[in-house]
Order: C-alpha cells, then sequence, then structure tokens
C-alpha cells in the first residue's frame, strides 16, 4: 500500500469531515435566525439522538430483532426509568451496564 | 416560546473556576471514554491489518476522528479503492454533522472563530449528544465543552495506539457491557432532552426513519432523514396544537 497516497486521502477526508461540522457554526451562531429556524432546530437534537439509539436497540445486527435475546432493548427500559427519576447521565449509563452484564453472566446470551 | 431563551447564559468567568468547569467537562465525558477506547482499538487494529503504517492508523484518529467513517475507509483502503470515492464516502457519511452543528450554532454566541473552528473540530455524534444536555441553560459553556471534546478524542486516540501495540481487540468488552456504554448514554441523554410530547413523537418519528434506512440498506442518510422528517413534523404538530388552543 502507498502510503503517502494514503496521507493524502486522510487529509481529503480531514476537510470532508471538517467541513459539514465547521460551515453551520461558522456561518449561523454569529446571526439571529428566524423563530421558524429556531423552532425547528430545537427539535433537531431530540430527533438526532433518537436516530443515532434506535437502530443501535432494535436492529443491531441489520434485522430487526425484539425478542427476549435483544438485550440492548430490554436493557433501555431500566436505564431509561433511571435517567427520568434521577436525571442522572453516569447513574443511567451504570445502570444500562450492569443489566446487560447481569445477563450475559446469568443467562450466557 | 424559543426567543425566550437568554442570548448568553452567564459567561465562564462568572460561573465556577475553570478548573471546575474541566472536572465538570472530563466526568460528563467519561461514558465517551468507556465507549471509545475499546472501539478506538479494534479501529488501530484493523487498520494496521488492511495495510496502513502506525503512522497514517493514528494520524487517521488525530485529524478525522469520526468513528463509523474511519472503519469504512479502512474497508476501502484495503480494497484499493480511489482515494475519491473514500472521501466522497467518508463526506456522505459524515455530512450529519452538518444538522448537528446547525443545532448548537444558537448557543455559540460571542464565540470567536478561532473558538468555533476548534469547537466543531471535535464535534461527534457523541460529543454533540453530551452537549445537548447543556442547551436548557441558553448557552454551551465553553471551558466545559472544550474539557468534553479534548477527553473524548484523547481516549479515541489513546484507544488507537493501544490496538496499534497490542494488536489485538478487547476480548473482554462483553462481560463488562463496555459495548453497551455509549447506547445506554444516548438512552439517558434523549430522556434528558424529551420536555413535552411533541418531542416525543418527534424521537419516535425519527427513530423509526432511521431503523427503515437502516433496513433499507441506506443507513448512512438515516440519521439526515430522520431529522428533516422528525423536526419538520414537530414544528407542524406544535404550531397546529397552538392554531387549536389559541393561548392566553
Amino acid at each position: 500500500m502507498d502510503q503517502d497516497a494514503v496521507t493524502w486521502t486522510l487529509i481529503g477526508m480531514a476537510m470532508a469531515t471538517y467541513g459539514p461540522r465547521l460551515l453551520p457554526v461558522w456561518l449561523l451562531s454569529s446571526r439571529s435566525l428566524p423563530p421558524a429556524a429556531m423552532a425547528w432546530l430545537r427539535y433537531v437534537p431530540a430527533a438526532v439522538l433518537a436516530a443515532l439509539l434506535f437502530p443501535s436497540l432494535l436492529a443491531n445486527g441489520g434485522h430487526i430483532s425484539l425478542g427476549p435475546r435483544n438485550l440492548f432493548l430490554w436493557a433501555a427500559l431500566p436505564a431509561a426509568l433511571v435517567a427520568y427519576k434521577t436525571r442522572s447521565l453516569v447513574g443511567s449509563v451504570l445502570v444500562g451496564m450492569a443489566t446487560v452484564a447481569a445477563a450475559r453472566y446469568l443467562f450466557g446470551i | 416560546m424559543v426567543s425566550g431563551m437568554p442570548a448568553n447564559a452567564q459567561p465562564d468567568e462568572q460561573g465556577p473556576s475553570a478548573t471546575q468547569e474541566w472536572m465538570v467537562g472530563m466526568s460528563r465525558a467519561v461514558p465517551i471514554v468507556v465507549g471509545y477506547v475499546p472501539v478506538g482499538l479494534a479501529y488501530g487494529v484493523l487498520a494496521q491489518k488492511a495495510g496502513l503504517s502506525p503512522l497514517n492508523t493514528m494520524l487517521m484518529s488525530l485529524v478525522v476522528f469520526a468513528g463509523a467513517s474511519q472503519f469504512i475507509a479502512v474497508g476501502l483502503f484495503a480494497t484499493g479503492a480511489p482515494a475519491w470515492s473514500v472521501i466522497v464516502t467518508t463526506l456522505v457519511v459524515n455530512l450529519r454533522h452538518m444538522l448537528m452543528s446547525a443545532a448548537l450554532s444558537p448557543y455559540l454566541k460571542r464565540w470567536r472563530p478561532g473558538e468555533l473552528a476548534a469547537f466543531a473540530f471535535q464535534l461527534t455524534d457523541e460529543t454533540f449528544a453530551t452537549h445537548s444536555q447543556d442547551l436548557s441553560l441558553g448557552a454551551i459553556r465553553k471551558t466545559r465543552a472544550f474539557a468534553i471534546h479534548v477527553t473524548a478524542q484523547a481516549s479515541w486516540v489513546l484507544g488507537t495506539w493501544l490496538g496499534l501495540v497490542t494488536g489485538q481487540r478487547i476480548t473482554d468488552v462483553r462481560p463488562l457491557a463496555l459495548d453497551y456504554a455509549l447506547p445506554s448514554m444516548f438512552i439517558a441523554l434523549l430522556v434528558l432532552q424529551i420536555r413535552d410530547r411533541v418531542q416525543v413523537l418527534v424521537a419516535l418519528l425519527a427513530g423509526m426513519v432511521a431503523v427503515g434506512f437502516l433496513l433499507a440498506g441506506i443507513e448512512h442518510w438515516g440519521v439526515i432523514a430522520a431529522t428533516l422528517v422528525g423536526a419538520t413534523i414537530g414544528v407542524g404538530v406544535e404550531r397546529w396544537i397552538k392554531m387549536r388552543s389559541p393561548g392566553p
């Protein structure tokens, strides 16, 4: 493998990654957006978080799995409950991980 | 309404000390670290096996810093794909960050251009998710944000380096459920993000659209499509509710 060519490709990749990350904050953060745009952007975090999360819970292997062996899905229930009740990020993460770890240990899934 | 948010809640100087803010940021990033180190390690192992030099393997984690696209790129390099296809694929996979960057921009007022440039460089799915927790404050706290970003990328680079020096993936992620650190972080942050029923609807819609795109085999467009659908319907429903019940 031509490592110099890889390095140049990496620089292209860096620009392709950095551009989308930079342009919106660069262009938008200094202006006041119209209320309609603000209202729309306010829903983006919930939509993005759900769009990133749901596939990893429902279709971890590339196809939908709702059965009892889908630990990622069922462990979401205690993790979400802890987040809702305690508003604690770390507590929720620990409960989620402990649930998955315990189920793997006990049931060998 | 949205415009009721304070333009800038409080500058860092008036709040807790910089050291305290660094501690808060680093502790916020703990789930990211737990998730990134094993995945970064796996990337380091795969990149080396695919034929990338150790230098290029590290360089990618330093200058690209985008998990999914780094794995895809390694696969493309291994098959001898042309440079332009690696770069275009990277662009497609990372285009979703435009939406995250746009969503954070109202909370980054008064930041200097250099600070914005540094901030955007380390904006990933996970660091974005962590910032979403602070949006109700009305502004993103600078020191805290940089602490989250630097900690996150440091753990990604550390994982990559461990993959290079050990040459083998961690086989023990499953007993400790390290692979559930990031999913459970997203669960918690989504729950913390949701404040009303319209947002529940937006999240459910977006999540289902993303799953649909995954099943259709076009998951790289899934997050973008899901966010466009979710946020647009959210605004529509919000307007509809207001029209039906004119407030005082």
